[in-house]
């Protein structure tokens, strides 16, 4: 085999890769450069990426100073977190039903499940608007987390997962003399750890980044996510400030961004598993 | 099976025990389907035939009346046609894009997961803030994109604020999005392919990297495609964000997406009913997408 | 000359030498097994001939063209995967007439839709449908010729690769263990048939293997590779009977060779037992060893207790405990023999012609120096 070959083709590949990389990083790299100028240099609109004398931190701290950013960043969490921990506390014992017990109506079930695969979550959402505009459930936490309780992707998920485990494992567990309810918490879910990993990226992912739901139940800032955050401040600035719209980008998209360069590998293989089965 | 217990005693318990288990298990999750997603989603559907109106006193059943009243509204039809164009340009740039990312990144030896997470950044970042940052790119004075047109003494022009070319930047920024994600599955789909497939390949003569292609990479990532164009489509009609941050569906509705058209609809006007039968038409949208995806096409592409 | 030479391969995987200095050459028409166990380098030699691996110093030589820095589609070689490696979209039919269309039609030819119209397409093509006809014929395929390889057993596939191997006529075949997914009745029909198609092909044929059986029934000589490096290339007969070092006596044959170390007195001589081996012998531990069917029981020998008999059919095998050195010595008896009782003490005699020797390093000793048989009283 010819390596001079090969070595020269991963080097055009490195360099076109490369090439391409960096044109897809630029909204990153003008976010961050255009947050360190002062309002007067974004306005040049020159090309320099790094600001003249140094950049300032005035953006940061009047975006720090006027946006309650570690409150948005602190609901953030709570929605997020709120919400897997039901989801996994409904999906893994029903996707665990459906896959290993037998169980009246169990088909059905499962059917259901498929079929709430096909509707969007946009559809539901303005009954349930109604519904919690009626129970004075507005601009709560409950209004936001509550619909996304029910994941049927997760119960989805989990059955699948589930369907590859083998049987042995939960018959010893009755031999042992574990109880059904027992068995789920003590043997299934320890057990489903790597399929909830996985589901538990992607749901965070998509509820951390979500915009839609948020902004048709909340109004105003005690409860508002990150991603609503972002909008208010863009509507108080009227789009004027972009050295202070820049840092507070910066900002909200830190925390997901950082997270996954941490555990990148778990990141895509959530995705990529989730995405695959799915 | 268990052996603790023996007899007739013991085979009526169990099934009874299981069954009891099964259906406890599933009950959660049952009632939150039916509370949560079930009982709303009929009610959107039938809402789609009514003329409620938010803070209405009565609620009167129309008939397919809001259906007719949509087909002659030019404002949805043109945020139908605009939901079209911007999926028929995103899903093919950002599956094609992905594709060749893809097949680069994998034959690679080194540096591959620098590369995916390069490109896989957008999927993890805020929409709304990205957007923000595009908004900036993309401003027809202060922004470096205009600005580098300008060095090389081309005006560009006003990317998100100027009908003609509004559509076309969001579906930039939209397949921007897309790319990471398809790649990371494209990724996943090529990495299942085994090596000794391509080096049995290699010894039959397959030389050029084109053959190889042709021969072994994109039938065995039939299944794969089929999935990321679904899920790209699907994604690409559901376009909500980038348009109710940037542009909001103008100028004059030349960026107005579906989703958008729902959501003003039903909260800016408060025409539940109307926008409940934009919802249903989405809602058959994507219906149709995914039977597409089952019927048609899946028979062709598994190997069995 | 024709057919495959490998000269002074070797390659290195970062601090690993999985191949050192491996020597070997192949007729045109030849059997060649490489034997060894697993990580020994003969898959890694396999694939260098094929042109899927490269080498860091040396030569691979094919029907006499220097073939080291050429691809492997630029060989004429053909290779059996041990996963058989079959396009899983394409019907056994199209998996057999890959090589062929790779090979003779061209570029143009080749084009998905208008490739049919391109001037002589179709000429190629029926002479492909026809030697895809005869490979699969020649190896059964006949009847399963639209099934794709989802649908196939593992013999089956196997055969595939087979045929896909030998529709191309190469100037070499190279066989990945190919045995090694089937279950052993097959395998054991299989082997016949794959030396027959390699006849009927008259190239040069290389089998990797780790099942040393195999390599003694199909080839026309054997190379014992081990920890990269060829130990001993011979005919299936030397191979076996004339071990030149103590890894080749211990990897060849089945049930292992029986070993006990030895060692020579103060004048050099070497006894075992009663019975005298070698005159004059060096100094140091050595190895006796013997084959089980050259062992008897006697009356006086080799002192040793029995532990198991196991029945084979056509012989016995006695599992003995030698107890000065601990080791476990095997007996091939005849149907007849007397079964003996666990625990009891039998002594084993030998035929000292059909005794090897070997030095501290493994080096078999020059039989030259050894007593010769006349001197012997069979004991």
């Amino acid at each position: 085999m010819a390596e001079p070959r090969a070595r020269l083709a991963e080097l055009l590949r490195w360099l076109l890769l490369g090439l391409l990389g960096l044109m897809f990083l630029m909204p990153y790299i003008w976010m961050v450069s255009a947050s360190l100028k002062p309002l007067d240099e974004i306005f040049r609109a020159s090309l320099n990426l790094i600001p003249e004398n140094g950049g300032t931190l005035s953006n940061y701290t009047k975006v720090l100073s006027e946006v309650p950013v570690a409150h948005y960043l602190w609901n953030g969490l709570i929605v997020c977190a709120g919400i897997l921990f039901f989801q996994i506390l409904f999906a893994v014992p029903a996707g665990y039903a459906i896959a290993k017990l037998n169980f009246p109506g169990r088909d059905w079930v499962f059917g259901a499940v498929m079929l709430g695969l096909l509707v969007p979550y946009h559809v539901p959402a303005l009954p349930l608007y109604v519904g919690f505009s009626a129970l004075g459930l507005l601009n709560t936490y409950t209004a936001l987390i509550l619909p996304s309780v029910i994941s049927v992707f997760a119960i989805f998920l989990f059955r699948q997962f589930f369907k590859s485990l083998p049987d042995e494992l939960i018959h010893a567990a009755r031999l042992d003399g574990m109880g059904e309810m027992a068995i789920v918490w003590r043997v299934i879910l320890p057990n489903a750890l790597p399929a909830a990993t996985a589901f538990a990226i992607f749901s965070v992912v998509a509820h951390w980044n979500d915009l839609f739901w948020p902004l048709i139940v909340v109004s105003g800032p005690t409860h508002a996510t990150p991603a609503l955050g972002v909008l208010y401040f863009r509507t108080e600035e009227a789009g004027d400030d972009f050295g202070a719209l820049m840092a507070a980008s910066v900002i909200m998209t830190t925390p997901l961004v950082l997270a996954f360069l941490l555990a990148q590998r778990r990141f895509v293989e959530g995705i990529a598993t989730t995405g695959l089965k799915g | 099976m268990s052996e603790t217990l023996t007899g007739p005693l013991r085979r009526q318990r169990r099934p009874v025990g299981e069954a009891l288990a099964g259906i406890m298990l599933t009950l959660p999750a049952a009632i939150s389907y039916f509370l949560l997603l079930l009982l709303p989603t009929l009610a959107a559907i039938m809402l789609a035939f009514t003329d409620y109106e938010l803070g209405a006193p009565a609620i009167g059943w129309i008939g397919g009346e809001n259906f007719v009243e949509l087909l002659d509204d030019l404002g949805f039809r043109q945020s139908l046609r605009n939901t079209m164009v911007y999926t028929a340009i995103v899903v093919p740039f950002s599956i094609i894009g992905a594709l060749a990312l893809a097949l680069m990144i994998e034959a690679l030896t080194r540096g591959k997961a620098l590369f995916r997470a390069v490109f896989f950044l957008p999927v993890v970042s805020l929409p709304v803030a990205m957007a923000t940052a595009w908004q900036y790119l993309l401003h027809p004075t202060i922004g470096p994109l205009n600005a580098l047109l300008r060095e090389i003494g081309v005006n560009g022009p006003a990317w998100l604020t100027s009908s003609d070319t509004v559509l076309v930047s969001l579906a930039v920024i939209g397949i921007w999005e897309a790319i990471g994600f398809n790649l990371v599955l494209f990724l996943a789909g090529l990495t299942a392919i085994p090596r000794e497939l391509r080096q049995a390949a290699e010894v039959d003569g397959v030389a050029s990297a084109w053959e190889r292609f042709r021969l072994i990479t994109w039938p065995l990532l039939g299944p794969t495609t089929l999935f990321v164009v679904t899920i790209t489509m699907i994604r690409a009609v559901r376009t909500f964000d980038s348009v109710a941050v940037l542009t909001q569906g103008g100028p004059n509705r030349a960026s107005e997406v579906l989703l958008y058209t729902m959501y003003t609809e039903g909260f800016t006007y408060f025409r539940l009913g109307y926008s409940a039968a934009i919802t249903l038409i989405f809602l058959l949208i994507v219906l149709a997408l995914m039977l597409l995806q089952t019927r048609i096409l899946d028979r062709r592409v598994h190997y069995g | 000359m024709s057919g495959i030479r490998i000269e002074d391969v070797t390659r290195r995987f970062g601090a690993v030498t999985a191949l050192d200095r491996v020597s070997l050459s192949v007729q045109a028409g030849e059997f060649v097994a490489l034997v060894g166990p697993s990580g020994c380098g003969k898959t890694t030699l396999m694939r260098i001939v094929a042109g899927i691996e490269h080498v860091d110093s040396g030569r691979v030589i094919i029907n006499g063209s220097d073939m080291t820095r050429k691809r492997a589609a630029e060989r004429n070689v053909a290779m059996v995967f041990q996963s058989y490696a079959l396009y899983p979209h394409l019907t056994v039919r199209q998996n057999i007439s890959v090589p062929l269309v790779m090979k003779r039609l061209s570029m143009g030819q080749r084009l998905p839709l208008i490739g049919g119209f391109w001037p002589g397409a179709d000429a190629v093509r029926r002479g492909i449908t026809n030697d895809v006809g005869k490979a699969a014929s020649a190896l059964g395929l006949g009847e399963l010729l639209d099934r794709r390889p989802a649908q196939l057993s593992g013999g089956q596939r196997q055969r595939v690769a087979l045929a896909r191997a030998i529709v191309r006529r190469p100037a070499a075949f190279l066989m990945d263990e190919p045995l090694s997914n089937l279950d052993a009745a097959l395998r054991v029909q299989t082997r016949r048939e794959i030396v027959d198609i390699h006849r009927q092909t008259g190239a040069a044929t290389l089998y990797v293997t780790h099942d040393q059986s195999e390599a003694l029934t199909m080839a026309d000589r054997v190379a014992v590779m081990q920890a990269g490096r060829i130990l001993q290339i011979g005919t299936p007969e030397e191979v076996y009977g004339n071990p030149v070092d103590l890894r080749v006596a211990s990897f060849i044959g089945s049930p292992r060779i029986n070993t006990l170390p030895v060692e020579a007195d103060a004048d050099g001589q070497l006894h075992l037992g009663d019975v005298l081996l070698m005159r004059h012998a060096p100094r140091g531990p050595l190895t006796f060893a013997i084959r089980p069917e050259d062992c008897e029981l006697a009356d006086a020998g080799i002192p040793v207790r029995a532990e198991a008999m196991e029945f084979l059919g056509e012989n016995f095998l006695l599992h003995c405990q030698h107890p000065p050195s601990g080791r476990t010595l095997v007996l091939r008896l005849p149907p007849g023999a007397p079964r003996a009782r666990p625990g009891e003490l039998l002594h084993i005699g030998f035929n000292p012609s059909r005794a090897l020797l070997f030095d501290a390093e493994g080096r078999r000793l020059d039989p030259d120096l050894r007593v010769s048989q006349q001197e012997h009283a069979f004991v």
